[in-house]
């Protein structure tokens, strides 16, 4: 059977549609497979409009404040108040917008981290499907965002939001290439691209075996969620709009969502490829994956909390002469590893481990001394005639 | 193939929650890079220079706090000291102890507010401007027990002081001065060193010690550019001669050193209060009670270092309750007109951060 | 070498999560505030008051309107005004305390509140009804004599008239039980109070 056809939910919609309401094989097939897909979305997005709580608390403990507190038990409610208020919001579309491109733009934002829900699995068996190329797929899905955040830009009819939208993907762009080579490193380790064989292939976890990866995947990570410290498309919201300028109301709602799902997504996938997915002792698996999954969101306050933002220039700087040589080392240590030990025992995965975290203690000090990461930022000047008179 | 561009003016507009107060700059961009900054001021004018004109000496007090209103405590003092000078009242010697112990204390707040927005404008999301607030609302608290309120205090008069301290003012101010070295360390320890501040500060926007001697700057700013002024050693005035305290210089001029000579400000400042503390002898804090004055036709003007520079009231007296005329030299006003030369040349981003470096405050600017 | 600074900023953060928030949750608790704290709700004595007017001269914003009446009927010694009008327009008050400063009888007291607001600027402007009906919880701004009895402006119980002044309450005739040793409490010649 196929692993959908031994999940309880579609085949109890199953059982429902063809024995007791007499329907067609297709119909019942059809409504099992909606039934899956309802509570996976659904709860998705919940656990994503949950973040936007937890982070509001998590920031506002580290501020010593208390984040909202009011709208239900410990403002619980608050993601939802959110919601309703931006639903009740006009919904503006400038004249000069390509409307077409401008309406489409936030469905193509969201749905890629929809799709790329199909490969993750939440617990033992939880799935709702196994590719064999689940690492690509997703990393693809990534990329459509790109192509949003792009759409977003162009039909706003705004000259300014062009520019930071073009700034958003030069960053997007640059930071796909360190983490597609700390994902290279983990398909090597595993030997398999797909998710389930990762996470049976961690008997030690990936983070242990390959830190250099997780800390590269961490910081293109964020970049890719454009989170701090890598948020200058929506922070240079100060000045000018960035892609999101013109929109509002529920549109804007959907970016937003959007946005914080993303992130969930991103920690799922850490929790996979790094954590060794739902395994551990005692606990069930599905909350072992929970748990890991919010280990990551975190981490993701806690760093939001505390680093300022970066300029553009330095960002581009940092993944093209940093973290790109930076992961080709660590592709390079981990395919040498894996000619040497192509099955590796516990104890060959241990010394792996000794030997890697060897690497990245020399290749991060080291490269920093070689590399100079400061950026031609004073461009040419032009001296009006007053200022040569003071 | 190049790509024919041209400059943009971008309107950072009065409203924004970025600039420090209703400040607006007419910027001409060329992509990202600046060409050209057009300050305009003027917004948060209320005509106080001609307010002064009809008020008594006492009363026009009032309306020196709301300058800047960041740092209320230090526009008192220079206006009193102003007063002083045209009338020849000379006030007791707890009321000069506790003109600087309030005047310091207004320092450690105003160079938190600074430091605290600086690193809100850098993107720290808040966090260092919260723990600032926090640290400041503690001293607001000894304000409040001083003189009944916390931001607009009118605490000093002519002749001395408002009231003496509360009995619960000094073991209040003890354990401030010893918790706060150790927060002052703590918001070290979270900027100072982060990589990412550095990358951002360090070398941008960068005003030579002859530039800044030649635009009259003076303040925080002047002494990060390398030049050694400051008006409590050349020209004392209250106490500060009988009190031993450190200059701290930078040597670049550049927004970095414009913050770190801010946080060693704050430390030193905590240190003049520490003596004071010792000094300080019972006695009137008062020379007088009286609320008219009638001093003799002439002029004055005592300048002190407010926190965020040289700050002087020019008094014009005809001998009548009223001043004649009354000019105020605002640090903040003659501290912006080096933006320009600051700007051009850097980023966007630069822009609002270099702003928040020199530490305006609008009320002060426009008064 | 590169990320140490970022790595003892988080460290500082994560201190700051282990300590306890500073939020003080406002309505359902109180910032504590100082005894001199220089509110609304003016406490006006009504048997102090003379009707000079000194603190409508000294409010630098003119928002003081006295109108007296010189037959008045006040049974003190010496005789005063009656106070037919007195208005404060507390909306554009700035609470800096001239007119206080300015009372020489100790008629006139600053408040503690800071929660009067109205829903009309027009019921900003307090009149000679309001401040004569008023439970009278006077700050001590400027008032050493209740500083030097520790008076409470929030939880004491309200002053008489004879109790909030500067002067000796031995003078009033209908007080015999002070003890005559109470010392001079007038202010001495360079202002200061012993």
């Amino acid at each position: 059977m196929s692993p959908l056809e031994e999940n309880h939910i579609f085949s109890g919609t199953y059982g429902f549609v063809t024995n007791t309401l007499g329907g067609p094989d297709w119909l019942a097939y059809g409504m099992g497979a909606v039934a899956v897909i309802m509570i996976v979305v659904n709860g998705f997005l919940l656990i994503g409009t949950l973040f936007t709580w937890m982070e509001r608390k998590v920031v506002g403990r580290f501020q010593s404040r208390v984040g909202p507190n009011r709208v239900g038990p410990f403002g619980i409610l608050q993601a939802i108040a959110d919601a309703v208020k931006l639903l009740f919001k006009e919904d503006i579309v400038p004249r000069r917008a390509d409307r077409l491109l401008f309406n489409a733009a936030p469905i193509v934002m969201l749905a890629p981290s929809l799709l790329a829900l199909a490969v993750i699995p939440f617990g033992r068996g939880s799935y709702v499907a196994d590719l064999n190329i689940a690492v690509l797929y997703v990393v693809a899905m990534g990329g459509i965002a790109s192509l949003a955040v792009l759409m977003a830009g162009y039909s706003s009819g705004n000259k300014l939001a062009l520019l930071g939208s073009m700034r958003a993907v030069a960053m997007l762009l640059s930071y796909e290439i360190p983490l597609v080579m700390a994902l290279l490193g983990i398909t090597l380790l595993a030997g398999s691209m797909s998710m389930v064989d990762i996470i049976e292939a961690q008997h030690v976890p990936f983070l242990l075996v390959s830190p250099l990866g997780a800390l590269i995947f961490l910081i293109a990570m964020s970049a890719e969620l454009n989170r701090p410290p890598f948020d200058v498309t929506e922070a240079e919201s100060e000045l000018v709009g960035g892609y999101l300028t013109e929109y509002s109301g529920m549109k804007f709602g959907v970016f937003y969502l959007a946005e914080f799902c993303n992130v969930v997504l991103a920690g799922a996938l850490f929790a996979i490829l790094f954590l060794d997915g739902w395994e551990w002792a005692i606990l069930p698996s599905h909350l072992w994956f929970l748990i890991k999954v919010f280990g990551f969101l975190f981490v993701a306050s806690w760093v939001r909390a505390t680093l300022p933002r970066m300029r553009i220039d330095q960002i581009l700087t940092f993944a093209w002469k940093y973290l790109f040589p930076l992961s080709l080392v660590n592709v390079l240590a981990l395919a040498v590893e894996t000619i040497a030990w192509p099955d590796p025992s516990l104890g060959q995965l241990w010394i792996m481990v000794a030997v890697n975290w060897v690497i990245a203690a020399l290749a991060i000090p080291l490269l920093s001394l070689v590399v100079d990461l400061k950026t031609p930022a004073r461009a040419g000047r032009r001296v009006s005639p007053v200022e040569e008179a003071i | 193939m190049t790509m024919h561009t041209q400059p943009v003016i971008v309107n950072i507009g009065p409203h924004h929650p970025s600039t420090h107060g209703v400040f607006r700059m007419r910027l001409t961009m060329d992509g990202e890079n600046i060409l050209d900054v057009e300050p305009v001021i003027g917004y948060l004018h209320r005509g106080s220079e001609k307010l002064a004109e009809e008020r008594h000496y006492t009363q026009v007090i009032t309306l020196t706090d709301r300058m800047d209103y960041v740092a209320s405590m230090t526009n008192n003092q220079a206006y009193v000291l102003s007063c002083e000078q045209l009338t020849g009242i000379t006030p007791p010697d707890r009321g000069l102890y506790l003109r600087v112990i309030a005047a310091e204390l207004q320092r450690v707040v105003s160079h938190l507010v600074a430091t605290g927005f600086f690193l809100q404008d850098l993107g720290a999301f808040a966090t260092p401007l919260m723990y600032a607030m926090r640290e400041r609302e503690r001293v607001l608290d000894l304000f409040e027990m001083l003189c009944g309120a916390r931001i607009t205090v009118s605490y000093m008069r002519i002749g001395g002081v408002f009231q003496d301290a509360p009995g619960e003012f000094w073991p209040a101010l003890r354990r401030i001065l010893d918790d706060f070295p150790s927060f002052i360390d703590e918001l070290e320890d979270l900027i100072s060193d982060n990589e990412i501040v550095r990358s951002r500060t360090q070398g941008v926007a960068v005003i030579s010690g002859a530039d800044a001697v030649n635009a009259s700057i003076t303040g925080p700013v002047l002494r990060a550019s390398g030049v050694s002024w400051d008006l409590r050693k050349a020209a004392p005035y209250d106490v500060y001669d009988r009190v031993s305290f450190e200059v701290p210089l930078g040597e670049h001029g550049d927004n970095y050193d414009r913050y770190m000579i801010r946080i060693r400000e704050i430390r030193e400042s905590l240190k003049i209060v520490e003596q004071c503390v010792a000094q300080i002898e019972p006695g009137p804090v008062r020379a007088t009670t009286a609320m008219l004055f009638r001093p003799p036709a002439g002029e004055s003007y005592v300048p002190i270092e407010a926190p965020k520079g040289e700050l002087g009231f020019y008094l014009v007296s005809d001998g009548s309750i009223a001043p004649y005329r009354m000019h105020v030299r605002a640090p903040s006003l003659i501290n912006l007109t080096l933006l320009k030369q600051m700007l051009v040349g850097w980023k966007l981003a630069d822009a609002i951060v270099s702003f928040g470096s020199i530490d305006v405050n609008m009320g002060e600017v426009d008064r | 070498m590169y990320g140490i600074g970022i790595l003892k900023g988080l460290v500082v953060t994560a201190k700051n999560l282990l300590r306890k928030p500073a939020t003080i949750q406002y309505p359902e608790e109180r910032v504590p505030q100082a005894s001199r704290f220089r509110g609304q709700e003016f406490t006006w004595f009504v048997d102090r008051c003379t009707g000079c007017a000194s603190c409508a001269k000294f409010c630098p914003l003119g928002i003081i309107r006295i109108e007296t009446d010189p037959n008045g009927g006040n049974e003190q010694d010496g005789g005063s005004y009656r106070v037919d009008v007195f208005d404060i327009d507390q909306g554009r008050c700035m609470y800096c305390g001239m007119c206080v400063e300015a009372c020489p009888y100790d008629a006139l007291h600053m408040g503690s509140n800071f929660e009067a607001a109205q829903y009309r600027r027009e019921d900003l402007v307090i009149n000679v009804e309001v401040l004569k009906a008023r439970d009278k919880h006077p700050s001590t701004w400027y008032r050493p004599q209740l500083e030097r009895e520790k008076f409470d402006p929030f939880e004491g119980q309200p002053k008489e008239w004879k109790d909030a002044g500067r002067e000796n309450p031995f003078w009033h005739p209908q007080r015999p039980e002070m003890l005559p040793d109470e010392g001079d409490t007038r202010p001495t010649a360079n202002g200061e109070y012993k």
